[in-house]
């Protein structure tokens, strides 16, 4: 008896008395949902397993990077949808990246003016719904004039109800070589950089890296593009009856999205790009100056790298957010894969498997930014002895 | 905050160096003795350099065709108390809209006849709301208010009781249910998010990995797939002939997903508590819960009050969500009063006045908690 209430009071039993309990209560509940599910669905005469997703969706989709039917399967479908998603957010990230720093420098900036607009234009997009900033943007895409009286935003770029029209180079095939040239030349940037880092640090002379890079980058896709003998010539939007034919498009669901998840998203890194400046002593820049550094030097030597340890954890969140929001394109019709996933789950009854799918893919795909952003995240971290 | 004060006043300027020293030496603040006059400010902070002085006169040329068209519209040509004909005729904005469809816009479908219910219900609530702002409230009694205030909202919207006539809950909307979703969900959310962020923090493995399992699903995926998965998949979960109306599922959903926010607030409190606490109350030999509900969570929970405020928020912007599982929040009240045929094309008032209602709840939230967040740190300056 001693021995039970000896064992009882430490510690390790009592953990694992409590994991245990907790365990299988939650298995329990688990269980319970599971079983009443199972027999709701068999009640419902509802099919339960992935079978579906081999079945023809027989929905149309409104926009779609692959050729897609309503004959094609569920999969695709959500496959279209997916990548739509991947789309939108990735093209947003750089719009929303780019404004964020634009407002958030704005914001720090010496005139009172430039702060002051960019105060209100943080304050006023972070504090309206998402939502309503969508459905306003929709409304203004829809409630725009018809092609035939569409403005002409720049030379040959048109804005109607029908989305955004713009002109493309007239196709050829030197373009798949030069985009396959363009990724070559990233790569070897990133191995200039390298070089050039490690060839200051052993040696302490400068290296021309800005340069070499640039130029690894520019150059290649510009000499296969032109040495292919592809055309320099656009494909440019032109009016024909009642709608615009050539150029590329874009649809109004997609604009208003790719507008409204930017300018919201914008607000709240303009609010981190602040703090992460603002997190860097004046010292370090006076130190700088003390050393005899450029400006430009300072900036990109010493202010940048110590900001960057500040901004970029908040900066992957937003990414994440960001990515996240995309969902609300349900509420304008954009098929992206909340909307999709949602027309699959009504018309085969099939709730569970479509909402467990859907969730699972927005958990990898959070898991791939955040993975990304830690990786890089390590790099830029302070070393400490 | 130096942002916020005026910057011509050398009171301002002494208390901005002292809120924020970093700010204030990186923002050029008002210079020296000179920022006393108009002029003199003006040369220091919008024409001290050739780059300032070109962008000083974009910024007066956006303003100066800006703004002329915008005062035009909301105010000089505006209609408002006029018919939709007169609104057509007139080149200004068309608050007349506003005027006749306020109670759509903020009661939504509630029974004409009874909508000083849900008026009374969300003015208690924001008179809730601003008594619990002030700190000397912050007393035990303050969560009895609460509780009698909630109750009170209850009993005014279902009605059923004291010879009001019951109101089902699907004919509520507007305002009242933005308010309530938000205020419940943060409510409901918060001790289950203490239970999370405890969990989380635990040293027994599987209660940890089944904490950080669940906070990190729920942060992982969007808030409209977890409101999908309320709304389809919680009626699946119950047994045979329970139901659970479209009002609690969105609830349920909202509270599950802001709990999972609120947990890593509560967590980042946790962590911030030195280590010699838990020692000392170990050295007291002090229980678990002991230790916990006496030692870490008094001095945790006080240093996410900014956080948590900050959660509320975004819980109340992301209530305007619900509408896409179909319930008739303030957003959806706004898009339906645009709907009327004889009203269309008035769309951009109604926003610019759903927006505005949001945004004074949310503007008014944020600066209190920036106001909090220094009251916090207040002693912990040299």
């Amino acid at each position: 008896m001693s021995k039970l209430v000896q064992a009882l009071n430490s510690a390790r039993v009592r953990g694992w008395l409590y994991q245990a309990l907790f365990v299988s209560g939650t298995l329990a509940v688990g269980w319970y949902l599971v079983s009443n599910t199972l027999t709701n669905l068999s009640k419902r005469g509802v099919a339960t397993g992935f079978g579906f997703l081999n079945r023809e969706a027989g929905f149309e989709i409104g926009e779609s990077l692959l050729t897609y039917a309503a004959s094609d399967t569920y999969l695709k479908a959500m496959v279209v949808g997916l990548l739509n998603t991947l789309t939108v957010s990735a093209v947003a990230i750089v719009l929303a990246s780019i404004l964020g720093i634009v407002i958030g420098v704005a914001r720090l900036s010496s005139n009172w003016m430039v702060g002051r607009f960019a105060a209100v234009f943080v304050e006023t997009v972070r504090n309206v719904p998402l939502l309503l900033q969508l459905v306003v943007w929709y409304t203004i895409m829809n409630r725009l004039p018809s092609p035939r009286e569409a403005l002409e935003v720049v030379p040959h770029v048109f804005l109607s109800n029908r989305g955004l029209k713009f002109p493309t180079f007239v196709e050829h095939a030197g373009h798949g070589w030069a985009f396959l040239a363009l990724i070559l030349g990233i790569v070897g940037a990133v191995l200039v950089v390298r070089y050039g880092r490690k060839h200051r640090e052993t040696t302490g002379k400068p290296f021309p890296t800005l340069p070499l890079a640039l130029a690894s980058v520019v150059l290649p896709p510009v000499a296969v593009f032109v040495g292919s003998g592809a055309p320099f010539a656009f494909d440019v939007p032109v009016l024909a009856g009642f709608n615009f034919e050539g150029g590329a498009a874009v649809t109004p669901e997609f604009t208003a999205l790719l507008i409204g998840l930017s300018v919201y998203t914008a607000g709240f890194i303009a609010e981190i790009v602040r703090s992460g400046i603002l997190a860097v002593p004046h010292g370090q820049t006076e130190a700088g100056l003390a050393l005899g550094l450029s400006p430009a030097h300072i900036l990109r030597l010493i202010i940048l790298p110590q900001a960057l340890r500040v901004i970029v954890p908040p900066l992957t969140s937003q990414y994440l957010n960001l990515t996240k929001n995309s969902s609300l394109a349900v509420a304008i019709g954009y098929p992206d894969l909340v909307s999709v996933t949602n027309t699959s789950a009504n018309q085969t009854g099939q709730v569970v498997e479509a909402v467990a799918m859907m969730m699972a893919v927005y958990l990898i795909i959070s898991l791939c930014i955040a993975g990304f952003m830690n990786w890089y995240n390590r790099k830029v971290a302070l070393v400490t002895r | 905050m130096s942002k916020d004060s005026t910057p011509h006043s050398t009171a301002a300027l002494a208390a901005s160096f002292e809120e924020e020293p970093s700010q204030a030496s990186v923002t050029s603040l008002p210079g020296g003795v000179t920022a006393l006059k108009p002029f003199g400010w003006a040369k220091n902070n919008l024409f001290n350099t050739k780059l300032n002085t070109v962008l000083t006169l974009l910024c007066c040329a956006i303003l100066w065709f800006a703004v002329p068209p915008m005062v035009n519209w909301l105010v000089v040509n505006a209609v408002w108390l006029g018919t939709s004909d007169e609104c057509r005729a007139a080149a200004g904005a068309c608050w007349s809209i506003i005027v006749v469809k306020h109670r759509l816009i903020f009661f939504g479908t509630y029974p004409f006849d009874e909508q000083w219910r849900p008026f009374l219900a969300c003015a208690l609530f924001v008179a809730m709301l601003g008594v619990s702002g002030v700190r000397a409230f912050w007393r035990p009694w303050l969560a009895g208010a609460w509780a009698l205030v909630l109750v009170a909202m209850g009993v005014l919207m279902w009605g059923g009781v004291f010879g009001l006539t019951h109101v089902p809950n699907d004919k509520w909307g507007g305002l009242p249910i933005t308010l309530m979703l938000s205020v419940f969900a943060i409510t409901l959310a918060f001790p289950l998010s203490i239970l999370l962020a405890l969990g989380r923090q635990s040293s027994l493995p599987a209660i940890r990995s089944l904490c950080v399992g669940f906070i990190e699903l729920m942060r992982g995926v969007p808030l409209v797939s977890v409101l999908f998965m309320a709304s389809v998949m919680f009626p699946l979960f119950l047994p045979e002939g329970v139901t659970i109306d479209k009002l609690l599922r969105a609830l349920a959903g909202l509270t599950l997903f802001t709990a999972a926010y609120l947990a890593e607030a509560v967590r980042g409190g946790l962590q911030a508590i030195p280590k010699g606490q838990y020692e000392a109350a170990d050295a007291l030999s002090l229980s678990y819960w002991q230790k916990t509900t006496l030692i870490i969570l008094p001095q945790a929970l006080r240093m996410v009050i900014p956080p948590i405020v900050n959660q509320f928020i975004s819980c109340f912007k992301d209530t305007s969500l619900v509408t896409i599982v179909g319930l008739y929040d303030l957003l959806t009240a706004a898009t339906v009063a645009t709907t009327d045929p004889e009203w269309r094309p008035f769309f951009a008032e109604v926003y610019v006045f759903a927006g505005l209602m949001f945004w004074i709840f949310c503007f008014s939230m944020s600066r209190y908690s920036q106001w909090l967040e220094r009251m916090a740190n207040r002693y912990n300056r040299r």
